[in-house]
């Protein structure tokens, strides 16, 4: 079959090609008007002092690199982007976990989990209330005399003040990441794993191979293509995290600026003088950090699934024969 | 030379839009932009528009600077905009107002709207420093004043003083000395003398000797540092109940139960806050027995102070001058207008004659146990002194009360404290250093 | 022969096995629904209390207020809460069916055709995906009052129509279940390359779209950021704007049992649009599943 396909492969490719552009020029279009534009004058602003002191204008002078010099000695930047990554894997780790599971759980054979539909629906929808809403309802659960609090000292373990501690304040933004997200991952792993031809379960089940040697075996490589959009756009989120610090804080990343992130920094510097110059030039550095993150998990992701492929294609006929 | 130039460009621009705009041809069109519809209400009651007259009412909420990012995109704007898109007026509030005061964008109450000096008399004059620019000129006027004073529970003065009448209670309470001295009695009945960290922080901040902010450096002001130092203390001593403003163990302190013996806060705080508070069955009338309600009283407390506040600016280049002026006039100069806000809305507005008269009436306030509070709050008023206002204001205290309760928390030290403090208001406003 | 034995024999002595598996999934899975539940029932539960109980914390049981938040609710009129619904749907539909109809179409252009830019085109969009929303917020209101579309809805959907993210997981969901032979076969079939792809290619599709559509509306349902910064007629306002507008009421008129019926209302409308998909998304199996 590969042997005549490929050349016809070829051939299309010389007459279809412009299809393939054709078809990028709306994307294209909106995001050279609406992203593009705007982002180019971010990093030119990058490069300029230009903030407003009031109403007045100060600048637009053109200082060099003088804002990211100031960001990389001044600003403790490294804090911030640490307690931001901190958040993002305490929230991450046991919603991809969970999140597989459950994925595994539903579409396991052998299971059969009744109330699905029940299920799948409720555990996405924490993601449909804005999450302003959310941190409110946070607030005064986990306060000094809420009911969690009431709860711990009803079991004898003791009230904690979970927002004047750093691991207090930084679990319950976790927490509220996990709650506000699993339910997101795993419809989107489902929706993969649903997009995974269900003879290669069945021919794995005839030749033998047991839950967990059909999930590694199965499930996880031909999911790695998802995982990896999972994993990513995760980690941009994660990278980019600010309403739900900003709102249980007050916006004042408390302890200590312990749960302060990056772009809630971002936000002191645009939301009250309108600080385009150091704005922009945080958002370029922010900018390299995740392109930098985000290939290398990209670019470890392909390489596996490369790899899986193979294996991939030689159960495929397998499945296929029987 | 260029930024000079633009700036004289800017100036002239606004002032010939002013002239132009007092000509008898006025616009049809009236934009007012706030944050909320407080001052709509208000408006809406008391004020009648002359025929023909749309009314836009520009509201764009606080939350995350939204407001003020509107209003100084429109302002920026206004010299190219069409007539009927410009802003006509806007309304401020204390902790930013500076930043309007001193511009060309607001417009001269007495020289530019023709408001004489005697219609503006009779105000509370902290209410006239705040909107008074650096040439001593008066830029925006207020319908309400915002003084502020102790407001206790009767039976635990009563138990921990002896005494419960609110000229009584004040003997005990007339300075800081004898507000710790009380505080420690307090603990040993088990009471809590404030709800926590931030409570008392007008009475300090309102009170200051330096502005926030003196040539682009911030200060330790020696009235913020005291209300560190008292507040650490108490919180060490357990004399608060180390809540943070707004948050429920505040409002819970209040309660029947509430351990709390007071609460610093202007008119609007009992009414708004406590009242609900006290409650025990909040579907049940307010009365005597349902929870703490009437049991409580005001007194003047060791300093004045005020709390809050919103102020009126009529925006430079308005096409509607002869409106905006009588409409201000109307709202903020007129005392029987004034005297009906009282009634209907239960501001303490801002003319000493009515409030005066108010005082001395039959005018009473049931949550505080029948008293009349009016003539109190008229007396703090007059003391309250906020001439080193900045438009630094807003930030330094949402970051002082921030970075301070970490202190208080005994999170960091109070060097830490400092640093977020500075490294906090540093990220908001570029242009100061410490 | 013996092959078919085997397995057989294994499931029974893992029959208890799979019953405590059984039994600890179902708990798990009780227990998360309980949990995402529980918010529900405390935002429905403040939606009828009033505002100095909600303020001193936490009930189970219900207030007597909704009446009195339901009341001044409707008669503020400043915050006319269903046009601000039929606003968030609109706009939130377009962004759903924009986002997800041309980032379809850009993944098919990278995964269907080979030309010379392919490997640039596709590169270059997920780096575009890593730049925050907020960094070029700024900027894109500068060039939103410029081209004259402040106070309109077209600055909130047209973006859609570039969507990295969601390009991102069509294209990931296509290297899954989309082999070039279908393609191939729609060619043979004579069938043009534009409805190939609406005709065969889209329907393929269906778990994927459904799945991002649902992200992308609640997404732009509850978007606050960027429509503050373009809508200030009132009559333009989304949901979230005007919950906005409630919280930062000042102290006199601030009013939490006002705010929690505002965001109750909220939910509604987006609980009934993605009762509608999930639906879908639960029956997409079926719909989804390529063979061969």
């Amino acid at each position: 079959m590969s042997a005549v396909s490929q050349p016809a492969l070829k051939r299309k490719s010389i007459s279809y090609s412009k299809w393939g552009y054709i078809f990028l020029i709306p994307f294209f279009t909106a995001f050279i008007i609406f992203t593009l534009i705007p982002l180019a004058n971010t990093f030119y602003n990058s490069f300029f002092e230009n903030y407003a002191k009031g109403l007045e204008d100060v600048g637009p002078n053109y200082i060099g690199f003088q804002n990211y010099v100031k960001i990389f000695t001044k600003e403790s930047l490294d804090k911030y982007l640490l307690n931001t990554l901190i958040m993002w894997i305490l929230g991450f780790v046991p919603q991809i976990v969970v999140s597989l599971l459950l994925a595994v759980w539903f579409t396991d054979l052998n299971l059969k989990i009744k109330g699905q539909g029940f299920f799948k629906t409720v555990i996405y929808m924490p993601n449909l209330i804005m999450a302003s809403s959310f941190a409110m309802l946070f607030f005064v659960l986990f306060s000094d005399a809420g009911p969690i609090n009431s709860l711990l000292e009803t079991l004898g373990i003791g009230k904690y003040r979970f927002l004047t501690y750093a691991p207090g304040t930084r679990g319950l933004v976790a927490l509220m990441n996990f709650m506000m997200w699993f339910g997101n991952t795993t419809i989107l792993l489902m929706s993969g794993v649903m997009g995974i031809d269900t003879a290669l379960y069945e021919a794995s089940q005839i030749d033998g191979a047991n839950g967990w040697q059909t999930f590694w075996r199965i499930t996880i490589p031909l999911l790695r293509p998802i995982m990896a959009y999972t994993l990513i756009t995760s980690m941009i989120g994660g990278l980019q995290m600010f309403d739900v610090p900003q709102i249980l804080t007050k916006g004042s990343g408390t302890p200590n600026r312990m749960s302060m992130t990056v772009i809630m920094k971002l936000n002191n510097y645009l939301g009250t003088s309108y600080n385009y110059g150091m704005g922009g030039a945080l958002s370029v550095i922010m900018f390299v950090i995740t392109a930098i993150l985000s290939l290398l998990v990209f670019r470890a992701l392909t390489r596996e699934s490369r790899e899986n492929a193979k294996q991939r294609k030689a159960l495929a006929k397998g499945g296929v024969r029987l | 030379m260029k930024k000079l130039v633009a700036l004289l460009l800017a100036a002239i621009m606004v002032l010939s839009m002013a002239a132009i705009a007092s000509a008898d041809e006025e616009g049809k069109v009236l934009n007012i932009y706030c944050w909320n519809d407080e001052f709509k209400t208000r408006v809406e009651k008391f004020y009648t528009f002359p025929e023909g007259i749309t009314v836009n009412w520009v509201i764009t909420p606080s939350d995350n600077g939204a407001y003020q990012l509107a209003l100084d995109d429109a302002l920026k704007a206004q010299a190219t905009a069409d007539a009927d898109k410009k802003v006509d007026m806007f309304l401020v509030e204390a902790d930013y107002a500076v930043k309007y005061v001193d511009t060309a964008y607001t417009l001269d109450v007495i020289a530019d709207l023709g408001l004489t000096e005697a219609d503006v008399a009779d105000m509370y004059q902290y209410t006239k420093d705040i909107m008074t620019d650096s040439n001593g000129i008066l830029k925006g006027l207020s319908w309400q004043a915002c003084p502020g004073g102790f407001i206790y529970r009767r039976d635990y003065a009563q138990e921990i003083l002896g005494v419960s009448e609110p000229d009584q209670v004040q003997e005990y309470l007339s300075d800081w000395d004898k507000f710790d001295a009380v505080a420690a009695q307090a603990k040993e009945k088990g009471i809590f003398m404030l709800s926590g960290y931030d409570d008392a922080y007008r009475c300090f901040s309102d009170n200051m000797e330096t502005p926030w902010v003196v040539d682009g450096v911030i200060v330790k002001d020696p009235a913020i540092e005291a209300w560190i130092t008292m507040t650490k203390k108490y919180t060490e001593n357990g004399w608060n109940n180390k809540a943070n403003l707004w948050s429920p163990e505040s409002g819970a302190g209040a309660t029947k139960d509430g351990k709390v013996f007071g609460y610093f806060g202007p008119a609007w705080f009992i009414d708004f806050c406590l009242a609900g508070w006290t409650l025990d069955d909040s579907s049940a009338p307010a009365a005597l027995g349902n929870g703490s309600w009437g049991e409580w009283g005001f007194c003047e407390g060791p300093v004045g102070f005020s709390w809050g506040g919103t102020w009126v600016c009529a925006a430079a280049g308005t096409d509607n001058l002869t409106l905006v002026a009588d409409l201000m006039k109307t709202m903020t100069c007129n005392k029987d207008v004034l005297v009906d806000i009282v009634k209907e809305y239960g501001d303490f507005t801002n003319n000493v004659p009515a409030m005066t008269e108010m005082a001395a009436s039959d005018f009473s306030n049931a949550f505080l146990g029948g008293q009349n509070y009016l003539g109190l709050m008229l007396k703090n008023a007059q003391n309250i002194n906020r001439a080193q206002s900045t438009m630094y204001d807003q930030a330094c205290s949402e970051c002082i009360q921030n970075a301070m309760a970490d202190y208080y928390n005994g999170v960091v030290s109070l060097d830490e404290a400092w640093d977020n403090y500075f490294a906090n208001v540093e990220e908001r406003h570029p242009d100061l250093t410490h | 022969m013996s092959t078919v034995t085997n397995p057989r024999n294994r499931d029974r002595a893992g029959r208890t096995g799979l019953y405590v598996y059984r039994v600890i999934a179902y708990f798990v899975l009780i227990v998360l629904s309980l949990l995402c539940l529980f918010f529900f029932y405390v935002l429905l539960i403040n939606a009828t209390r009033n505002h100095a109980d909600i303020q001193k914390g936490f009930s189970i049981l219900p207030g007597k207020n909704f009446t009195n938040n339901w009341n001044s609710l409707m008669s503020n009129s400043e915050l006319p809460i269903f046009r601000g619904m039929l606003n968030s749907l609109l706009v939130s539909s377009l962004v759903a069916i924009l986002s997800t109809y041309f980032s379809a179409l850009t993944a098919y252009a990278i995964h269907a055709y080979d030309f010379k830019l392919k490997n640039f085109a596709f590169k270059f969009i997920l780096l575009i995906m890593m730049v925050p929303s907020q960094v070029s917020a700024l900027g894109f209101v500068k060039l939103v009052r410029s081209m004259g579309l402040m106070n309109t809805f077209l600055p909130l959907f047209l973006p859609s129509i570039a969507a990295p993210a969601v390009f991102f997981f069509m294209k990931q969901y296509m290297d899954s279940v989309l082999p070039m032979e279908i393609i191939e076969a729609a060619r043979i079939d004579g069938s043009g390359e534009y409805y190939t792809f609406n005709a065969i290619i889209l329907p393929i599709m269906k778990p994927a779209i459904a799945v991002q559509a649902i992200f992308t509306f609640v997404g732009a349902w509850n978007n606050y950021f960027t429509p503050a910064l373009i809508l200030k007629e009132k009559n333009m306002k989304t949901l979230p704007i005007l919950i906005a507008q409630l919280r930062s009421a000042d102290w006199l008129k601030f009013d939490m049992g006002q705010v929690y019926m505002a965001i109750a209302l909220a939910i509604l409308p987006i609980m009934i649009v993605y009762f509608l998909l999930s639906r879908y998304i639960v029956a997409g199996v079926t719909l989804g599943s390529v063979k061969g």
